[in-house]
């Protein structure tokens, strides 16, 4: 048996990020594996993870942040990969709404993920290769079990806050279904409590696209020294059609041509829209692996949190005593304001304590990552509101 | 009109709140569960938690006055009165309130019919378009009232569903509510203390605030 990693996981970029994450890691040993909604178990499951600010006393002021598809444990540093700011620098900092003066803030890799956790790039303990589709298929709620583990590992009872949004957000509602205990206040953010058949539809083109690149080799690419980036460039671009509206592509790029003052009229990039995607593509496949794609999609589409309730939101919430903030954006037409007044309307029928804003932007789903002031004041009015009631001390008390 | 009491005013919560949302608060039990339709920047939800102890939700129409609540750390719903109240289970609450928004709705008798399916009471304050001052401007004028409390032109107002004590005592008729408590406040915001009948509070009663009770 082979323990030598092939040549394409020694290159620099995310796959030198799978077995030597630059952030911190808790490897459970293999008497401890993820128990997995398959049937199927990881052994042994590395959890890879950020943390920022201090733990308090109590262990009262800890908050779990959530990563949503292509996101990752970098939170709020400078990427290994990209040399780019935190994912989430606007909400989470010294000041910030997600105050890592105040708060001890935690961010793990999802299960699946490419960037430490345990995913389909990880080498399996029973080849010496990588895991590629012998990986147990990841679900959110595999995620979230995943999850649980390493705040058990950190000592932490209960959470002051899990916040995510996009996927990130369908974590924070399968938390707060299945520990509600261990959830003081719940924010999910651009989200849904199942995925549409409109987004699975997106998502299956997006996993047609990197099936279809010859290079993916039944996604055994890494053997072969190859990637199939050109299907993964394909699914990304798709994909970030659909985090943006109508709206915002037409201030942004409208018809614009790019560096050309008349149509060339071939098929290279005329539009500013189609160089702007291309790029999307290409910067893309630097960070992020192919299969782990093909898995993170896939847990997405399989949750249906109802489902698990006998086909009741409500009952996914009864009795619940965290507190939630939920927040849709106009412009969003992935995870419209329609999925969130759902959840609303489940938390109020379980009654739950349940604020709700739906945000006026233009910037579609990808508002929640980006400088949105209502969504800024809304989460700063909400945490601080509920860090009164549970006694934790102010920044620099 | 043997059912409508007056209200005693002397259980002073707050020196510092508006006197129509203490009369409010006054007739809300300790420790309910409270629904605001309407609810503004929070300031009665705020007034409820802390002097009565009650369970306080909101729903409110603008981003800005969901923001303020939320702030305020009161669990707020973005909502409209004639759309969202249909997502309440039934008998969620103890009290739903519609303070100062019942002109507002496009629908009142279908939003005060499920504020006493949402809750076992329900509390309604309005302006009175039967106040003598309105009734003035409209006789002498001949031109849609514009005072201090009701400012809006005609053409440029949210209040599109006006009506008097006298028409709102009519559609708890209609909608089958029992009348608990029923207070006309003066223009400025006191109760009228003079044990009259309803004429005299319709027309000298700047604003009504009604307990009404589902019969069950």
């Amino acid at each position: 048996m082979t323990t030598q990693a092939p040549p394409s996981q020694q290159q620099t970029g995310a796959w030198s990020e799978v077995e030597s994450p630059t952030s911190l890691v808790v490897r459970f040993p293999d008497n401890d594996p993820l128990e997995m909604d398959s049937g199927g178990q990881i052994a042994p499951l590395t959890i890879a993870y950020q943390t920022y600010g201090t733990l308090n006393a109590a262990k009262s002021n800890a908050v779990l942040i959530c990563h949503a598809l292509t996101g990752d444990q970098h939170v709020a540093n400078v990427h290994p990969v990209t040399g780019k700011g935190g994912w989430w620098e606007t909400m989470v900092g010294p000041g910030l709404p997600i105050d890592t003066d105040r708060y001890f803030v935690i961010c793990s890799n999802v299960v699946g993920g490419c960037m430490g956790t345990t995913g389909p790039a990880s080498t399996n303990p029973v080849t010496g290769l990588p895991y590629g589709l012998d990986l147990p298929v990841v679900t959110i709620r595999d995620m979230v079990r995943a999850q649980a583990k390493l705040i058990d590992y950190l000592g932490i009872d209960q959470l002051f806050c899990i916040a995510g949004g996009s996927m990130g957000g369908m974590q924070v509602l399968q938390w707060a279904a299945a520990y509600p205990d261990r959830v003081f206040t719940a924010m999910p953010i651009a989200a849904a409590a199942r995925h549409s058949s409109q987004n699975i539809a997106f998502h299956e083109v997006g996993r047609q696209a990197i099936m279809a690149d010859p290079s993916w080799d039944g996604g055994r690419y890494f053997e072969a020294g190859q990637r199939p980036t050109k299907g993964l460039a394909v699914a990304r671009m798709a994909a970030h059609i659909t985090y943006m509206s109508d709206e915002a592509l037409h201030r942004k790029f409208g018809r614009k041509l790019q560096n050309r003052a008349a149509p060339t009229f071939s098929f290279d990039a005329d539009f500013q829209i189609e160089s702007y995607l291309r790029h999307q593509g290409s910067t893309f496949v630097e960070r992020f692996d192919a299969n782990s794609y093909l898995y993170v999609t896939r847990a997405m589409d399989y949750f249906d949190l109802a489902a698990d309730y006998g086909g009741s939101l409500a009952l996914a919430f009864k009795g619940t005593k965290t507190r939630f903030c939920v927040v849709s954006f106009t412009s969003d037409w992935l995870f419209p304001t329609s999925d969130s007044r759902a959840i609303v309307h489940a938390l109020n029928a379980g009654g739950a304590s349940v604020s709700f804003v739906e945000i006026e932007t233009d910037k579609g789903h990808d508002a929640f990552l980006l400088d949105v002031p209502e969504l800024i004041s809304t989460t700063r009015g909400f945490l601080d509101a509920a860090a009164r009631a549970r006694g934790i001390a102010p920044a620099g008390a | 009109m043997a059912e409508a009491q007056r209200a005693t005013g002397n259980d002073p919560v707050r020196a510092d709140a508006r006197v129509d949302l203490l009369l409010i608060a006054n007739m809300v039990q300790q420790n309910a569960r409270v629904l605001d339709v309407g609810c503004g920047d929070g300031a009665l939800l705020r007034l409820l938690a802390e002097t009565r102890g009650v369970d306080a939700r909101g729903m409110e129409l603008s981003q800005r006055g969901v923001n303020d609540c939320v702030a305020k750390g009161l669990s707020v719903i973005q909502g409209d009165a004639d759309i969202d109240l249909v997502d309440y289970p039934d008998d969620g609450f103890d009290y739903v309130i519609l303070s100062q928004t019942l002109q507002a709705t496009r629908h009142p008798r279908r939003v005060l019919e499920h504020m006493l399916r949402i809750g076992r009471h329900a509390i309604v304050s309005f302006p009175n378009f039967g106040h003598w001052r309105i009734r003035t401007q409209l006789m002498f004028r001949g031109r849609m009232p514009v005072t201090e409390n009701l400012s809006y032109t005609w053409y440029d107002t949210p209040n599109i569903h006006f009506c008097t004590i006298r028409d709102f005592v009519g559609l708890t008729k209609d909608i089958d509510a029992k009348i608990e408590r029923a207070v006309a406040l003066n223009r400025y915001g006191y109760p009228i203390r003079v044990n009259a009948p309803w004429w005299v509070w319709n027309m000298f009663g700047e604003q009504a605030v009604f307990l009404l009770t589902r019969r069950d």
